[in-house]
């Protein structure tokens, strides 16, 4: 095994360019396999090995991007990709995301369904898209791979197409998405005609000294709206409770985590890496969308009737609790914001995984108070509903909890202790909520047939791995957070590093002290 | 030996966690979660007492002592021990596992496996919050032992299960959150979780007088609404009428109490000193205000819900008296409070099974029909009300002498009525369920007597209350080890190496 991956590294490292930008070479070649194969197939052949094949990809690629930890950090294609701790841990993040998605969506889309083959290519192009976004540190690459990410989940929003549904939340996620994608498109632009440049360490540099600070400024803000209503927090969030309802669960399961972890990523890299001159700028707005965020999120979300909605403001009173962490000092609020993306996909993925067993691809059981009982009809699927809500609640010794407790220990560090109680008081709010299904599900559903009416859902292979996935990683954050702790702490050290001093040694020698 | 004591409580917190896992993995077949939680519950009981037998008398300090670091950063360590005042907690809460297994033998039917299981998980708790030695360690058990209790109140809710389960839950969850704010500015502050190392730097550390109320607060409001002290007990009522036998007679007090005590008053002595007249006062409210209320109640459980809050606030009375009797006496009480209540809570369930209501009024001269289940009541009342003898008067009696000589004999008088009030109601209680004439409902079911096994976990019960009324100092030698109250402790007292640590954790910051 050992002199394999020699014989792998010893081949790669002369092509470095190449080798940092792998898991994306990794998946966009699975990807267009996929669509090759699709292509060639006959019409009423079954897909579902291609499904299989992008698994492979998604866990080839997580392999690829472990693989880069022995790479010196650094960037290649003339500084836009970069590769480091931080995009290692994204990296590993959003394929094992789109890996666990995978799983889950070989054992619940309809055997029948058109264009399975093309929903597994655009899942791998998805992930492309994701990756690249948390690796760019070119403005320009950053937007193409926000666009490749955005336009593959506008398609899979749109996916169960024969339901009214699907296409209504498609449109707005597009609509709304666009609009979005545009405000960040001006902020480059201002952000280049201030500085001259879209190379984020140059901008970093340059953006203090810049002459036209009201461009800068704008530029910060507009970057800021295209980002935040990626992922979905207040008040950019009204899209979010409509696409999650209309998409297909497995998607939701994708389109509620990966593309949020890779926006954040790309959030902590504009304010920490591009912008920490403007700190006290940013710090204060972004301190008012955590509260608005909780608070919208959670109130709306004890009104709701239908789990999915439910999730969808949960998922946005999440957002906020992670952008707790945005207060605190440098590295502590990075690792911490980090740590509690990957906490909340282990969780969200979980439930949704759970939710997309128990309701089906069709979603014949969507409301809240279908799921009385469910404890008794499928206990192993109530068993894994409880936990994962449990989690989501923050109890110890789940990952919910070690999320909710870095990111809040950074905003205490950072002085931020209204921001803190305000979202410890929401958490007890959110509490309401997550347990009113727990109840729900653990309770008797008072007339007797109506409860062997409903067929026990079967968990297969593949989604039985998805979910024992899902549980473990939510476990390992919660029991022993310290390995994930560490490479979030080393991502946020390379994040950190200030650019002025990485560029000064390269390119002037320092005489060196003598020892 | 020393191998043993080095992993005892490591032990005790994980042989229950072994044996709900048992109970998921196992069919439910037969009575087989029921003997499985039995025994795990025994033999963790059993580990339990190996902690007073080897118990050294007089040395001050935690004993059995384990301290691993768990995570790096921030710092939090797995460190465990006990002292004098978690020392009995951890029997009683040993104790009460097999009781409640017994209780819940036959009342609890259905879905046994989750029940047993999470009854289980409870017990790792319940314990792990009696010898966490790190706050967030304690912060952890603390939270994770709303999740099984609340789930099986909703579960086996006898009305309305899930109301009862969302306001116990909310009610405790809520608090919670201030308190880990509290608990996370203070590692800001001095870069420790430490319960000791915590302690010396709040004493000695230059931190802010103001935040330092603040977070005295936060601490002690947390802890109030879990015992529950008087305006905060809006949860118990439900919780009690609604919650599993086995569950009732875990869900308030000890881990409240022991908390104050620990936490609150043993982190801050000088805020404690500040809020102690208002606690005093709501104590005495408490006293009076439940007992007055567990006077008109209808429903049994009602009736021991408002009984526990009366009993419950004289306890809290004794902690904020300040005193070391007044300590003595409230750790004495918790344990008494824990094997009396544990009695009628378990013969008030046998009587819910055979009757099917827990309507007061629907009882009347059990004693001719059920002549040892009146038997053991009537003990346990005696005991509870504070018969001389019995273990309820020394717990009584070292609290409110403790309060009379040494805060103010005003507030002790008005707590004496209080537990005036408390024989009244008992008696009362005794005399509707056991005398009087034969009710209809008595008389159409067919003489039940306590079964073998209730009569097992009873006996012992009984003669536990005999003994710890006739020879306390069984237990209170061993509890006074661990009081330091604030006025006998002082800067010579502290052992050099644990200022090192200080030191070195301020270097650190």
């Amino acid at each position: 095994m050992n002199t394999l991956l020699d014989l792998i590294l010893h081949f790669l490292l002369p092509h470095e360019s190449l080798f940092r930008i792998l898991p994306e070479v990794v998946l966009t070649l699975t990807g267009v396999t996929i669509m090759l194969i699709d292509a060639s197939l006959p019409i009423g052949f079954p897909r579902r090995l291609l499904g299989f094949l992008a698994a492979i990809g998604a866990t080839l690629a997580i392999w690829a991007s472990l693989l880069q930890l022995s790479l010196p950090a650094g960037s290649s294609f003339f500084g836009t990709v970069e590769t480091s701790p931080f995009t290692v841990f994204f990296h590993v993040l959003i394929c094992g995301i789109v890996l666990v998605a995978l799983l889950l969506s070989l054992d619940t889309l309809p055997e029948d369904s058109h264009h399975q083959g093309e929903f597994y290519a655009l899942v791998v192009f998805g992930a492309v898209g994701m990756c690249l976004l948390t690796g760019a540190v070119e403005l320009l690459v950053v937007f193409i791979a926000l666009e490749i990410s955005s336009i593959s989940t506008y398609v899979l929003a749109g996916y169960r197409k024969q339901t009214g549904r699907g296409p209504e939340a498609a449109i707005k996620y597009f609509l709304l998405g666009s609009f979005a994608t545009g405000f960040l498109l001006y902020g480059i632009a201002l952000i280049f005609g201030a500085t001259g440049t879209t190379q984020i360490y140059e901008i970093a540099h340059l953006a203090p000294s810049a002459q036209n600070h009201a461009f800068v400024v704008a530029a910060l803000a507009l970057m800021l709206v295209g980002i935040l209503f990626k992922v979905s927090a207040a008040p950019f969030h009204v899209w979010t409770p409509d696409v999650y309802e209309g998409a297909p669960s497995p998607v939701v399961a994708l389109l509620s985590t990966a593309p949020k972890a890779a926006a954040f990523a790309l959030l902590l890299r504009v304010v920490y890496e591009m912008f920490p001159s403007l700190h006290a700028l940013w710090s204060p707005l972004l301190w008012v969308v955590a509260v608005l965020s909780m608070t919208v999120g959670n109130l709306a979300a004890l009104r709701q009737q239908n789990v999915k909605r439910m999730l969808a403001y949960s998922s946005i009173a999440h957002a906020g609790y992670l952008l707790a962490a945005f207060a605190g000092l440098g590295t502590s609020g990075i690792a911490a914001a980090s740590f509690y993306t990957a906490a909340y996909a282990a969780m969200n993925v979980g439930i949704f995984a759970v939710i997309t067993l128990v309701s089906g691809y069709e979603e014949k059981l969507p409301l809240i108070d279908d799921y009385r009982g469910l404890l008794y009809r499928a206990p192993l699927l109530g068993g894994l509903l409880i936990f994962f809500l449990v989690s989501l609640v923050g109890i110890p010794f789940t990952g919910g909890f070690f999320g909710k407790f870095y990111s809040f220990s950074a905003a205490v560090d950072g002085g931020a202790i209204a921001l803190a109680i305000i979202g410890l008081f929401n958490s007890g709010l959110a509490a309401a909520y997550y347990l009113r299904l727990v109840l729900v599900a653990a309770q008797r559903h008072p007339d007797q047939n109506a409860e062997s009416a409903v067929p026990a859902p079967q968990v297969g292979v593949a989604v039985g791995a998805a979910l024992l996935l899902a549980v473990a990683a939510t476990l390992v954050l919660g029991i022993v957070p310290g390995e994930v702790l560490r490479a979030a702490q080393s991502g946020a050290h390379t994040l950190q590093a200030p650019p002025a001093d990485d560029a000064v040694p390269a390119m002037t020698v320092m005489p060196q002290p003598a020892p | 030996m020393d191998a043993i004591n080095q992993s005892i409580l490591t032990l005790i917190l994980l042989v229950p966690l072994a044996g709900a896992l048992l109970v998921a993995v196992l069919p439910d077949r037969a009575k087989l979660p029921n003997w499985i939680a039995l025994l795990t519950t025994l033999a963790s009981f059993v580990l339990t007492l190996h902690l007073p037998i080897h118990f050294v008398l007089g040395q001050s300090g935690f004993q059995y002592e384990i301290n691993r670091p768990w995570i790096e950063s921030p710092v939090i360590s797995y460190h465990v021990g006990v002292d004098g005042l978690s020392l009995w907690l951890v029997v009683l809460t040993g104790l009460l596992g097999p009781v409640g297994i017994i209780a819940s033998w036959s009342a609890i039917a259905e879905r046994r496996k989750v029940f047993y299981s999470l009854f289980l998980v409870q017990q790792t708790a319940m314990v792990g919050v009696f010898i966490s030695l790190d706050l967030m360690l304690y912060y952890g058990f603390w939270e994770l032992s709303l999740v099984p209790m609340a789930i099986l109140i909703a579960m086996y809710g006898r009305k309305d299960g899930p109301k009862a389960a969302l306001k116990f839950f909310l009610f405790t969850f809520i608090p919670s959150a201030p308190l880990l704010v509290a608990i996370l500015w203070l590692y800001a502050r001095t870069g420790s979780f430490d319960f000791a190392t915590l302690q010396i730097l709040i004493a000695h550390g230059n931190l802010p007088a103001a935040a330092m109320c603040w977070v005295a607060f936060a601490f002690l409001f947390a802890f109030a609404v879990k015992v529950p002290v008087f305006p905060l007990h809006g949860w118990l009522a439900d919780t009690f009428s609604e919650a599993p036998v086995a569950l009732a007679m875990v869900v308030a007090g000890k881990l409240g109490l022991y908390s104050m005590l620990r936490f609150h008053v043993g982190l801050f002595p000088v805020q404690a000193r500040a809020a102690a007249p208002y606690l005093i006062a709501l104590a005495v409210i408490g006293i009076l205000y439940g007992a007055c209320l567990a006077l008109v109640q209808r429903d049994f459980w009602r009736l021991m819900a408002f009984a526990a809050l009366s009993h419950l606030s004289l306890i809290t009375l004794a902690i904020y008296g300040l005193t070391f009797t007044g300590w003595t006496g409230a750790i004495y009480q918790i344990l008494n409070h824990g094997t009396v209540d544990a009695a009628l809570f378990l013969l008030l369930g046998a009587l819910e099974v055979r009757y099917g209501t827990s309507q007061i009024n629907a009882y009347g001269g059990l004693a001719a029909k059920l002549p040892r289940a009146a038997t053991f009541f009537v003990i346990a009342t005696l005991a509870m009300i504070g018969l001389p003898m019995l273990n309820g008067f020394v717990g009584e009696f070292l609290i409110l002498s403790s309060t009379f000589t040494g805060v103010s004999r005003s507030w002790t008088i008005a707590a004496t009525l209080g537990v005036i009030l408390g024989a009244a109601y008992m008696l009362w209680l005794v005399q509707r369920l056991f005398y009087g004439a034969e009710s209809k409902l008595i008389a159409s079911r067919p003489a039940d007597d306590l079964h073998f096994r209730e009569w097992v976990v009873l006996a012992p019960l009984t003669v536990l209350m005999l003994v710890m009324g006739l020879a306390p100092s069984i237990w209170t030698n061993s509890i006074q080890t661990g009081i330091h109250p604030p006025d006998l402790k002082g800067s010579a007292a502290l052992p050099p190496s644990v200022l090192q640590i200080s030191i070195h954790g301020e270097v650190q910051r």
